[in-house]
């Protein structure tokens, strides 16, 4: 299959596209971490006392705990006092009370991502945008129509101004701020992100969505994201990303919380495209994520559906506590690994409450020479009677020099539950390339439909809009436009 | 139309095609048969220009210029065809899908415009009357979980889609029952045309009687040691192929030749 190998390498070869930097202006802090710095981050945000007492006993609880060595990934050590911990918009300094005021500069770059912030506050209510350019949200849209159903969707920062008490009740409520190391990291440091509250019985009208890009060098990216979901609400929130081309590997250690109470449903959905650093894997981002939902209420719902394709290093378990009885938690993942990228990634699947039920399908690609390692957990409680879980871990794999690792891990303390596992490892196989080529297609169509197809159970959970820039992210034209 | 001349061929270091010699001219059906291993869907494979076959030795000229200079796909586009012996699953894309895009990479590379959705449906939705497969099979994945026959009818129905000028069908008719085997023949009858040719690799003579070959050939060990007209296959069924081992002539010999003129 020479031809179609070399077509094939070609494709894996090609550069990250969305790789330039913007010259913005930032206000950054000098590198280092110290409490002084903690202490000028939350002056900076004008923060109530809880906030920076918070953060401090984070900070402290951190220079207690070791970096985490177990997952399959590899890197330099990561010197924490070379990193700068708060980076703002110099053009910024206020906050901008519309797109008018945002820097030119600064849509621009948007729209060459393909993120056309005007086109998309154009979609006439399809979707609300809460940019964040590195670490501070610069447009916020559709808040009045929000609003006025008593949603609350806005910048961290916002929220702990405007709704100090809701941030106080939930904030560190699934993610302790000591939960891990990363996590610690972020409480202590972190600078903005996004809240949304859904009160009782509201249906969220629109899938809410963020960009996140990461921007000025060596900047640290401690992004925080608390969404709840009140008694019988209903939320689908989309988080995508891109980010420009550089030299230096940079962290970014996120947390995000959702919480969904009674009868309520969050739908959380995520495209990475992080630059995974060059084909030697140098510049690419480190992201060592903290994602976690909480079924708190009975009948509560949380999906997470990932498409990781990004980042240098991935580190990432977006999990869930199914506590309230038949609560129902699910985990859809896509995650492609090319040239030098490693992930790491899987979720946690932690049943407590009766009638638990939770659903794992994750699909691996892995390319060039990268690493691709689905690491689970479903543990089962000895209070979740009748609890069920099904996974199902596919990998694919694309070329001879790439690889693929699975490590479920199963803890039953419930003789009445049921867990299923099923996984499989293929390749892209020369008969299926050949087979297209054969029909006319070219070599860069066959493995995009190839690929597509491996992840369709996965793609056909994410919002529509959302999968179509997922089958982009995978080089891949629209699939199922005629069935 | 297609003009093969002392066609050499390995693979993984063996020699399997070891001079074949082979005309077919627009309008023509031709027959191709042989014992098992002797080298049939090699010669298939390589017209349609499988990578893993190493070519050692001899031409191809199609519609006058060089085939075995061009890409599999640039063959597909400039309208040769192959039904594989054994089609492949391909998981999570569907048959029509798979169809849209194929038709349309051909429609592109003849200058046509590529067809939309309704207009490929309504396309496709004739064709599957003609080879008697229902609409359902449209929206499953490629070949997944079809029966033997199944496959088989639907490499035709890709056939009948995009309307090759040169259809080389490995073993198409084994597999399928004596209905499947008359839709099929129905479904290749219709494509039969003077500006088309046809290959049929096949074990059975019965085929025959569906689609009646305008020369049969005998395929044995990497070369073609007999051909003739339809009674060829015929006489073969009662007698083997065993009469015929050791007719095996030097390639550069003409003497099995096959196809009638140059
Ligand atoms: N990778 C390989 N390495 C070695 N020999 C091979 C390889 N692939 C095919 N062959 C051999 O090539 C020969 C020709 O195979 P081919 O599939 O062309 O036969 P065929 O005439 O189509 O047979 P059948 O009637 O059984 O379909 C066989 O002996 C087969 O074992
Ligand atoms: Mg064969």
């Amino acid at each position: 299959m020479a031809t179609a190998t070399h077509q094939l390498d070609a494709l894996i070869a090609q550069e990250y596209k969305h790789g330039f930097v913007t010259d913005l202006e930032t206000d950054t802090i000098p590198r280092g971490l110290n409490e002084d710095v903690i202490r000028l981050i939350s002056a900076k945000k004008n923060e109530p006392e809880f906030m920076l007492e918070w953060r401090l006993a984070a900070y402290r609880h951190w220079l207690t705990m070791i970096e985490p060595n177990w997952a399959h990934v590899h890197y330099p050590p990561i010197d924490y006092q070379e990193i700068s911990y708060y980076s703002a918009p110099k053009s910024n300094k206020d906050g901008p009370k519309s797109l008018d005021e945002v820097d030119p500069e600064l849509l621009r770059t948007y729209e060459k991502l393909g993120i056309p912030l005007k086109e998309r506050e154009m979609l006439a209510g399809v979707v609300a945008v809460d940019a964040v350019f590195d670490s501070v949200s610069v447009g916020t849209t559709f808040k009045k129509k929000l609003g006025e159903m008593g949603i609350i969707f806005c910048s961290f920062s916002e929220a702990v101004q405007e709704h100090p008490g809701l941030v106080r009740q939930y904030l560190g409520s699934v993610v302790p701020s000591g939960d891990n190391f990363y996590a610690a990291l972020n409480s202590a440091v972190f600078s903005d992100g996004s809240f949304v509250y859904i009160p009782k019985g509201v249906r969220c009208p629109m899938e809410l969505s963020t960009y996140f890009r990461i921007n000025a060098q060596n900047t640290g990216q401690f992004e925080r994201t608390l969404i709840i979901a009140d008694e019988g609400a209903y939320v689908s929130y989309l988080e995508g990303c891109t980010a420009p081309m550089r030299d230096e590997n940079q962290l970014h250690a996120a947390v995000v919380e959702l919480i969904a109470l009674d009868n309520a449903r969050i739908k959380y959905s995520t495209v990475q495209n992080w630059y995974p650093g060059d084909k030697e894997g140098r510049g690419g981002i480190y992201n060592f994520v903290t994602k976690r939902g909480d079924c708190r209420g009975a009948n509560s719902h949380i999906s997470w559906t990932q498409v990781e394709t990004g980042s240098a290093i991935t580190w990432k378990y977006p999990s869930v506590l199914l506590k309230g009885d038949n609560s129902v938690g699910e985990f859809y993942s896509v995650a492609l690994t090319n040239n030098r990228q490693q992930a790491d990634t899987g979720t946690k699947m932690i049943h407590i409450g009766k009638n638990t039920r939770s659903t794992i399908v994750s699909k691996g690609i892995s390319a060039g020479r990268g690493q691709n390692a689905y690491r689970g957990l479903v543990k089962v409680l000895k209070s979740a009677d009748r609890a069920r879980n099904y996974t199902q871990c596919d990998s694919l794999l694309l070329g001879d020099r790439c690889g693929a690792h699975t490590f479920p891990y199963i803890e039953v303390k419930n003789p009445t539950a049921k867990v299923e596992h099923e996984a499989t490892t293929s390749r892209i196989g020369e008969d299926q390339m050949f087979y297209c080529l054969q029909r006319g297609i070219s070599a860069e169509d066959a493995v995009s439909m190839i690929v597509n197809g491996f992840c369709k159970e996965v793609f056909k959970e994410l919002p529509m809009e959302f999968a179509v820039e997922a089958q982009k992210l995978l080089g891949v034209s629209l699939e199922g436009s005629v069935g | 139309m297609l003009k093969v001349t002392n066609l050499q061929a390995k693979i993984d270091g063996k020699e399997i095609l070891r001079g074949v010699d082979l005309e077919v001219r627009a309008g023509e059906v031709h027959a191709i048969m042989g014992p098992n291993g002797s080298g049939k869907s090699t010669l298939a494979q390589v017209l349609a220009g499988r990578e893993n076959y190493e070519v050692t030795g001899g031409t191809v000229e199609y519609d006058g210029s060089d085939l075995l200079e061009l890409a599999p796909e640039e063959r597909a586009r400039a309208g040769l065809f192959l039904a594989f012996q054994y089609p492949v699953e391909i998981p999570g894309v569907s048959n029509v899908y798979l169809l849209k895009a194929a038709l349309n990479a051909v429609r592109k590379h003849r200058g046509e415009p590529e067809l939309d959705a309704m207009d490929f449906l309504t396309l496709v939705k004739d064709k599957l009357k003609l080879v008697e497969i229902s609409q359902e099979f449209l929206y499953r994945a490629v070949n997944e979980g079809f029966s033997g026959g199944e496959k088989k009818r639907n490499e035709i129905l890709q056939m009948a889609v995009l309307e090759p000028r040169l259809a080389i069908l490995d073993e198409t008719d084994s597999g399928l029952d004596i209905d499947a085997l008359k839709i099929v023949a129905n479904g290749v009858n219709s494509l039969r045309s003077p500006d088309r040719a046809i290959i049929m690799v096949t074990h059975y003579q019965r085929l025959l009687d569906y689609i009646v070959p305008d020369f049969v050939h005998v395929l044995s060990d990497g070369r073609i040691v007999k051909s003739g007209g339809r009674e060829l296959a015929l006489e073969l069924e009662e007698r083997g192929y065993s009469w015929l081992e050791g007719d095996a002539q030097p390639a550069a010999q003409s003497g099995a030749r096959a196809g009638a003129g140059s």
